[in-house]
């Protein structure tokens, strides 16, 4: 930019400086035309380039799909981005018709949300048409059930999470292979055994902060928060989000214990976005850490065909339910969630989007991707399956968690409540807010989230 | 485009605003003086004050990227919430920190003490000095941001020399982000104060200097009183480029924090991002989008004021 000697004119400044400002503000996004035989699939791609369970899943489909269907073609639209800007991404997409794929992945935790936004379409003409809709569960039918009694997605698969731990470092350690923890403090005494015994250990990982977004909120503190009493973050009967509770700033104070005490990961690793690749294919598969708190989907990034093979691990991983705050009934928590197909309401071409909907829900190719995705099945002749039954060491124990298992509320401020909680989490986490601090400031922003539909516990 | 309209307004072209009384009765008269430029008037209107518009209105709703189903209009609540939000003060003060240590001492101070040595030394070094420095200019933002965190972060290349030379390690990222980033952007942006800078020296006639040596004055008062007061409308121009350069950097600290941990190196550009993109409220992210430009052009009014004083 050449620069010239000048009295400039204070609008011309101005001007600049609206122009340079402009610049962070506008962006613009390029689209391609529609083609009726054509269907665009949006779904998340993992941000370690080794991790493609899903993608080639879809991708297999695709082939299949266009071989079924002469002359249809099918563009995969994988969406390579941490969690938080895959959400954002697909929002933006599903925005114009221009953009707008036929068939998008949602989060459970998020479909409420999408709908309210009017971005997905209803699919209860195709589903009432659709033989296998009563193979599935009668929870799976309502996981993308809207306010409005109407379905908008079809799920394929659930997931569970509990406690995964080390046999190995446990052993070194003294600890029991069995390990069957009673109560949170049961948990953290394990932890502050492994950080004595084996201080080249990270005893304890527990998701925190924005950088992994729901992972935080769902792995990390509702595991905690829903172990601490009934209905702990939004209560039915009132209708109504809990502020001030007890439960809420105990779940912080377990989150601060495990990184002031260093039980957990050092706090810039465990903020950074790609913390959740990171502990399933190097933190785990690596022998680094001792305990996980996390998903039943481990599993896949390790068998053969995953992100980073690891044959030994069904020796090595021991698996325990995550306790209740002081081992009340039912003495675990589970918290579940899944993901599901659903159609943008700006699709062009909904009828063949359904289609392939159809053709990845087949009896054969459900049970496949439960298999290869390490899903938890919907569907009673996948769960039955004997194929899906043998496919993993551990689908036992996961699927057994199913019988105490808690959602998250389905509503369309979740994910704002969600990232609330992040933030809370991320101050008790670097020790920048007390617990009292990041509650207080939590329950500013639910009150402002939910314009006022708080209840206090 | 801002070159351009520098030189509009310094030459006075025809066709622009603030002309003689008798040369717009010229234009008058011929109205296709205005054809060469319609097309390029219309897209700018089209694709720059289009968007432009449609930001400042939707500043005004409480639009979010999902959870809602219609948008409405909510008149100033986006801006009361954002001076009664600590998170915001906190971003508003990080911006001015981050711009008074990259922009204003270090790319600018930096800057001028580089082109000052460059004048003096031999063709060579000028030639690879120039060459290094500009190459940190010419990459592109992400890349530099990655470079700079492989840099910064704890098991990074400072830290490794910092270990070597037995001096105790800093997690640079984690303790202080803002300090890094600042550091990450002067090494960024130096290059262009130094070309500013470098013209603008090679400007000073040789004769004064000489005459001012010659009279006795020593090198820091040649400084002081021959060269600053010489070069003053460049450091003025190059200081309001600067600054406003460094307002809106977002790819850099983007890729190097996040502006994390716990919004300690979040600036006004990645706060807005945050609150519009991750809160889903891009209603309350553009308010704060035209909160920035406000800061931009306080700043430019300053710039401008002291600019008229010397001149």
């Amino acid at each position: 930019m050449p620069v010239m000697h000048v009295r400039p004119a204070s609008p011309l400044v101005l001007s600049i400086a609206a122009v340079l400002a402009a610049g962070t503000l506008t962006a613009c996004g390029g689209g391609t035309g529609s083609d009726p035989d054509t269907i665009k699939i949006a779904f998340p791609k993992d941000t370690d380039n080794k991790v493609t369970v899903r993608d080639n899943y879809v991708k297999d489909m695709a082939k299949e799909f266009e071989k079924k269907n002469k002359g249809k073609k099918v563009k995969i639209i994988p969406i390579q981005a941490s969690a938080q800007d895959y959400v954002t991404k697909l929002q933006q997409m599903m925005r114009s018709p221009k953009t707008a794929p036929d068939l998008v992945y949602e989060d459970t935790f998020l479909i409420n949300s999408d709908i309210k936004s009017g971005y997905l379409r209803p699919l209860d003409d195709y589903i009432g048409k659709w033989d296998d809709w009563k193979q599935f569960d009668a929870t799976a039918k309502t996981a993308a059930k809207a306010q409005d009694g109407k379905i908008y997605g079809v799920p394929d698969g659930t997931d569970t999470r509990a406690l995964w731990f080390n046999k190995k470092i446990f052993k070194k350690a003294g600890l029991p292979e069995d390990w069957k923890p009673k109560t949170w403090d049961d948990v953290l005494e394990a932890a502050r055994t492994v950080k004595k015994k084996a201080p080249d250990k990270i005893p304890l990982n527990v998701f925190t902060g924005k950088g992994v977004g729901e992972a935080a909120a769902m792995q990390g503190f509702e595991m905690l928060l829903y172990g601490t009493g009934q209905d702990p973050l939004y209560d039915e009967k009132s209708k109504k989000w809990v502020k001030g509770s007890k439960g809420f700033k105990d779940s912080l104070n377990l989150v601060k214990t495990v990184y002031g005490e260093g039980l957990g990961p050092e706090v810039d690793q465990a903020l950074s976005p790609t913390m959740q690749t990171k502990v399933v294919t190097d933190l785990l598969p690596k022998e680094k850490l001792a305990i996980a708190l996390d998903g039943s989907w481990l599993g896949q990034q390790w068998i053969k065909t995953g992100g980073s093979p690891w044959p030994e691990w069904d020796e090595t991983m021991g698996m325990a339910p995550m306790p209740t705050q002081n081992g009340e009934a039912p003495g675990e928590v589970s918290m579940s969630g899944g993901w599901t197909w659903s159609i943008p309401q700006k699709s062009k071409n909904p009828e063949l989007a359904w289609k392939m909907i159809e053709h990845m829900q087949s009896q054969k190719n459900a049970v496949e991707w439960c298999v290869r995705g390490a899903q938890i099945a919907v569907r009673k002749d996948v769960a039955a399956d004997p194929k899906y039954l043998n496919s993993m060491p551990g689908i036992k124990f996961f699927t057994k968690r199913v019988e105490h298992t808690e959602y998250r509320p389905t509503l369309p401020v979740y994910p704002q409540v969600s990232t609330a909680i992040q933030e809370a989490m991320e101050g008790v986490t670097t020790g920048d807010s007390t617990v009292g601090e990041a509650a207080k400031s939590y329950d500013a922003q639910l009150e402002s989230i939910t314009d006022g539909a708080v209840v206090k516990k | 485009m801002s070159a351009t309209d520098l030189t509009a307004v310094g030459k006075e072209v025809p066709g622009r605003g603030g002309l003689p009384r008798d040369q717009r009765r010229v234009r008058r008269q011929n109205p296709w003086r205005w054809l060469p430029i319609a097309p390029a008037t219309v897209l700018l209107l089209l694709f720059l004050a289009g968007p432009i518009a449609y930001c400042a209105y939707i500043a005004f709703t409480d639009m979010q990227l999902t959870g809602q189903a219609e948008a409405s209009f909510v008149g100033f609540e986006n801006f009361t919430k954002a001076f009664g939000d600590e998170n915001f003060r906190n971003s508003v003060l990080l911006t001015l920190v981050f711009t008074l240590i990259s922009s204003i001492l270090g790319q600018n101070t930096l800057g001028l003490v580089l082109a000052s040595l460059m004048a003096r030394s031999t063709k060579a070094i000028r030639s690879i000095t120039g060459a290094v420095v500009i190459s940190a200019w010419v990459l592109p933002e992400i890349v530099a941001g990655f470079l700079l965190y492989t840099f910064f972060s704890k098991e990074g290349t400072l830290n490794e020399i910092l270990a070597w030379l037995h001096l105790p390690s800093q997690n640079w990222l984690f303790t202080l982000p803002i300090i890094a980033v600042s550091f990450a952007n002067v090494w960024r942006g130096t290059a262009f104060s130094m070309l500013v800078y470098s013209a603008a020296l090679s400007e000073i006639p040789k004769e004064v200097t000489e005459s001012a040596e010659v009279d006795g004055a020593g090198s820091w008062q040649r400084l002081w009183h021959i060269t600053l007061p010489m070069i003053r409308r460049s450091i003025g121009t190059n200081l309001m480029l600067n600054t406003l350069q460094t307002l809106s950097v977002f790819g850099l600290i983007w890729a190097m924090t996040r502006g994390g941990p716990g919004g300690r190196s979040e600036t006004l550009p990645i706060f807005m991002y945050d609150q519009a993109f991750n809160k889903s409220l891009i209603g309350y992210g553009t308010a704060v989008a035209l909160l920035l430009l406000v800061v931009g052009a306080l700043f430019s009014v300053v710039y401008l004021r002291l600019m008229r004083e010397e001149v």
